[in-house]
C-alpha cells in the first residue's frame, strides 16, 4: 500500500470534468484507490464518490493505492493532479 | 373581460437577449416513491428492473449528449459525461444491488436512499459550484427512478414559448432547446448554475432566481423576458411590448459594437479615471465580470455563503471563499460587505418582526452577536494578505455603531497578531450609507473610516418612505427625486472634505440615465451588475468631467423628478446616442 498527500492546483477544484477524468484514469489500474479528505474516505473509482468530495482549489487530499500495480497507478494519478487535470485555466 | 394587470418580476440576468412570447409552465414530475417489501425470491427480478431502467436512462442521456455536442461543442457537453458515468458507477450500483437483496425492498426505494446520501454530502459543501452539482446528481436519480416506474419523458411541446419552471436541469435545458424555445425563466438558480451556463452557450435568453415566478403565471400567458437586466413582465401591454422590442433591437446593435470597449479604461474625455467595478455574490461570477471588461468588485455580498444553511459557516470556510475572491480579483480590489441579514435568516428568532425593514438587520445583528462578527472579520483579515480587500458594514445608523464595529475589527486583528497569522495591517474600513441618519452624519462618519459606499436601493426607500415591493406606492420610488439627489451630493461632498473616496453599489449606479449626474456630483466608483458594465463605461467615456459637473449643477435646479429625468435622458441621447435607454 502507498499513500501520497497532494494539494489541488487547478482553479475550479475537483469539479465535474476533472472528477470524470480521474475516475477514468483510475479504472485503468487494478489497484484499489481511495481518497481521504477531512476525515471522509471515498472510493475514487466511483464517480459519485469523487463528486461528493467537493474538493476546491487548495484542498489537501490523501491518496491511497493498494494492489499489484499501485506504483504505476500512483504515478499516473499524481501526474494528473500536478498537471491540473490538463484543463485550461479559465 | 378586463385585461390582466402587468406584473414585473426581478431576478438574475443569466443569459442576454430580449424575447416576447407565450408562457409554457413546465412542472417537473417529482417521482412518487413508495417503500415496498419484496419477497427474497423476487430480489433478482427487482435488480433486473433496475438494470433495465439504468440502460434506458443511459440511452436517454447518450441522446442528450450527442445533441449537446452538436449544439454547444464537445467540451461543454462533457458535463453530461459525468451523469452517464454515474449510471455505470460499479461501486454505486453494487451497493444498491446488495441493499436490495439484503433489505428486501423495491428498487426505487433503495436507489432513492442510496443516491440521496451522496447528494446530502454535496449540499453540505461551502462551495456554490459543488452545491449546484447536487442538482445534477438529483437529475440522474430522478431519471433512473422514472425509468424504473416506466414513465415517459416529456421533452416536446409547442415551439416558440418561454419555458417557466421552478428549476431546470442541464438535460432539460438542452432537450427543450430542440423546440425553438424563446427563453427560460426559473424560480431558482444563480449565474453559475449549469442551466444558466448552458443557456448562454445556446444563446437562449434566461432570467433565473426569480423566487416565485411559477406562482404568478399560467401556460399561455403573455410574457416579456429581458435577459440583459434580469426582468420579466407578465401580461405586458401593447405599449410595453413595443418598448421592449425597441430596446431589444437597440441592445443587439449595441452589443455588436462592444468588443472594442472591453480593454479601454473607464475614463472621461479629459482624463478623469473612474473606478468601474461589479457587484457579485459568488467567486465564480468573476470570470463573467472580467469578460465584461471590469476587474474590481465594488460589492461582494457574503450572504451567498449562507444560502440553504441553518448555521453560520466556519471561519475556515469563509476564509477559503474570501481568499478565492481576493486572488481572482487581484491586482484590483474587492469591497466585501459583512453579513447583511435579518436575524431570522440564520439565527432562530422567537418572534416574527412586524417591520423587518426597520428591524434587526445588518450591523445591528453583528453587534448583538459579536462572536459571529469576529469570526467573519478574522476570515476577511486572513484573506487580506494581498492587500486588496476593503471591508464595509451595512445598515449603519449611528457613529456609536461605527466605533463598536471598529473596536471588534481591532479585537480580531489582535487575536490574529497573537497567533502570528499574517493579515493586512492597513485593511480599509468603510460604511455603507443606506440609512438617512447615516447620510446626514456622512461628514462625521467620514472622519472615522477609509471610504463610504452609497447603497441607493435602501437609501431611497428609507428616505422617501416607500416600499418598492408595495404596488400601491411603488411608483413613488424615484431615483431622481430632488431629495435623493441632494442627499447623494451631501454624502459625496462630506466624504471628499475628509479626503476619502465614495462608491455607489445600488441599482442607481447601473442606470445609464444616472451616470452623467453621478459623475458630475463627483462619485469615485460605480459598482454595477455585470450586464450593464459596457453601457456605463461608454457613457463615462463620452463626456468631460467639466461638462458632467455642469449637467449635475443644472439637474439640481429642477424641482420635479420627471424634469430631472427628461433632462438627463436628453443629455445621454446627445452625448452617447447609441446607448439603449431602459423605460
Amino acid at each position: 500500500m502507498i499513500e501520497k498527500e497532494i494539494v489541488i492546483k487547478n482553479r475550479a477544484g475537483l469539479h465535474t470534468r476533472p472528477a470524470a477524468t480521474l475516475v477514468k484514469m483510475a479504472a485503468k489500474y487494478k489497484a484499489e484507490f481511495y481518497i481521504v479528505k477531512d476525515g471522509l474516505e471515498i472510493n475514487a473509482k466511483s464517480i459519485i464518490g469523487v463528486m461528493t468530495l467537493a474538493a476546491e482549489q487548495g484542498s489537501k487530499l490523501l491518496l491511497r493505492f493498494d494492489g499489484e500495480d499501485e506504483q504505476e497507478a500512483c504515478a499516473a494519478i499524481v501526474g494528473l493532479f500536478e498537471r491540473g487535470f490538463d484543463e485550461s485555466l479559465v | 373581460m378586463s385585461p390582466s394587470p402587468e406584473i414585473t418580476l426581478h431576478g438574475i440576468a443569466a443569459a442576454p437577449g430580449i424575447v416576447t412570447g407565450k408562457v409554457f409552465v413546465y412542472t417537473k414530475n417529482v417521482p412518487h416513491i413508495e417503500e415496498k417489501t419484496v419477497p427474497p425470491e423476487d430480489a433478482e427480478k427487482e435488480i433486473e428492473r433496475l438494470q433495465n431502467a439504468v440502460a434506458r436512462s443511459e440511452k436517454e442521456l447518450q441522446k442528450i449528449l450527442s445533441f449537446a455536442e452538436q449544439k454547444i461543442g464537445n467540451n461543454k457537453a462533457k458535463i453530461f459525461d459525468a451523469q452517464i458515468m454515474i449510471l455505470s458507477d460499479k461501486i454505486l450500483l453494487d451497493s444498491i444491488y446488495k441493499r436490495i437483496k439484503k433489505e428486501h425492498k423495491n428498487a426505487e426505494f433503495i436507489v432513492h436512499g442510496e443516491i440521496t446520501k451522496y447528494q446530502q454530502l454535496m449540499l453540505n459543501s461551502a462551495d456554490e459550484y459543488m452545491r449546484e452539482r447536487a442538482h445534477d446528481v438529483e437529475d440522474v436519480k430522478n431519471r433512473i427512478i422514472r425509468n424504473i416506474q416506466e414513465q415517459k419523458l416529456i421533452s416536446r411541446f409547442e415551439g416558440g414559448s418561454i419555458v417557466v419552471s421552478q428549476s431546470l436541469t442541464p438535460a432539460d435545458t438542452i432537450l427543450f432547446s430542440r423546440n425553438e424555445i424563446l427563453g427560460y425563466a426559473t424560480d431558482m438558480g444563480g449565474v453559475t448554475s449549469h442551466a444558466a451556463l448552458l443557456s448562454r452557450s445556446l444563446k437562449i435568453p434566461a432570467v433565473v432566481g426569480l423566487k416565485d415566478v411559477t406562482a404568478h403565471v399560467h401556460t399561455g400567458d403573455g410574457m416579456i423576458l429581458d435577459g440583459y437586466s434580469g426582468v420579466i413582465i407578465v401580461n405586458p401591454s401593447e405599449e410595453t411590448i413595443l418598448r421592449y422590442k425597441r430596446r431589444g433591437r437597440e441592445m443587439a446593435r449595441f452589443e455588436h459594437g462592444l468588443s472594442e470597449l472591453k480593454e479601454l479604461p473607464a475614463q472621461t474625455i479629459d482624463g478623469k479615471l473612474i473606478e468601474l467595478s461589479s457587484n457579485i455574490e459568488f467567486a465564480d461570477e468573476i470570470r463573467f465580470t472580467k469578460a465584461q471588461g471590469s476587474h474590481g468588485v465594488g460589492l461582494y455580498r457574503a450572504e451567498g455563503l449562507l444560502m440553504g444553511r441553518d448555521a453560520f459557516p466556519s471561519e475556515e470556510e469563509q476564509y477559503k471563499e474570501y481568499k478565492a475572491i481576493a486572488e481572482r480579483v487581484f491586482p484590483s480590489k474587492v469591497i466585501m460587505r459583512t453579513f447583511d441579514i435579518g436575524g431570522d435568516k440564520v439565527v432562530a428568532q422567537s418572534y416574527a418582526e412586524e417591520n423587518p425593514f426597520l428591524g434587526w438587520r445588518g450591523i445591528r445583528v453583528a453587534l448583538d452577536r459579536p462572536e459571529t462578527f469576529l469570526t467573519q472579520m478574522r476570515a476577511m483579515l486572513r484573506a487580506s494578505t494581498k492587500k486588496n480587500i476593503w471591508v464595509m458594514f451595512p445598515m449603519v445608523s449611528s457613529l456609536r455603531e461605527v466605533r463598536k464595529a471598529k473596536e471588534l475589527v481591532e479585537k480580531a486583528k489582535s487575536s490574529l497578531r497573537a497567533e502570528k497569522i499574517p493579515f493586512d495591517e492597513h485593511l480599509k474600513i468603510g460604511v455603507m450609507i443606506e440609512v438617512p441618519s447615516a447620510a446626514v452624519l456622512a461628514g462625521d462618519i467620514a472622519k472615522e473610516v477609509d471610504f463610504l459606499s452609497i447603497g441607493t436601493n435602501d437609501l431611497i426607500q428609507y428616505l422617501l418612505a416607500v416600499d418598492r415591493g408595495n404596488d400601491i406606492v411603488s411608483q413613488l420610488y424615484q431615483e431622481f427625486e430632488p431629495a435623493v439627489i441632494l442627499t447623494i451630493r451631501h454624502i459625496i461632498k462630506e466624504a471628499h472634505k475628509n479626503k476619502i473616496p465614495v462608491s455607489m453599489c445600488g441599482e442607481m449606479a447601473g442606470d445609464p440615465i444616472a451616470t452623467l449626474l453621478l459623475l458630475g456630483l463627483g462619485l469615485d466608483e460605480f459598482s454595477v451588475i455585470p450586464s450593464v458594465l459596457p453601457e456605463i463605461k461608454k457613457i463615462i467615456r463620452s463626456v468631460t468631467l467639466r461638462e458632467a459637473q455642469k449637467i449635475a449643477a443644472k439637474a439640481l435646479t429642477f424641482s420635479v423628478h420627471e424634469e430631472v429625468k427628461e433632462f438627463l435622458v436628453n443629455n445621454v441621447k446627445r452625448l452617447a446616442p447609441d446607448i439603449p435607454l431602459p423605460g
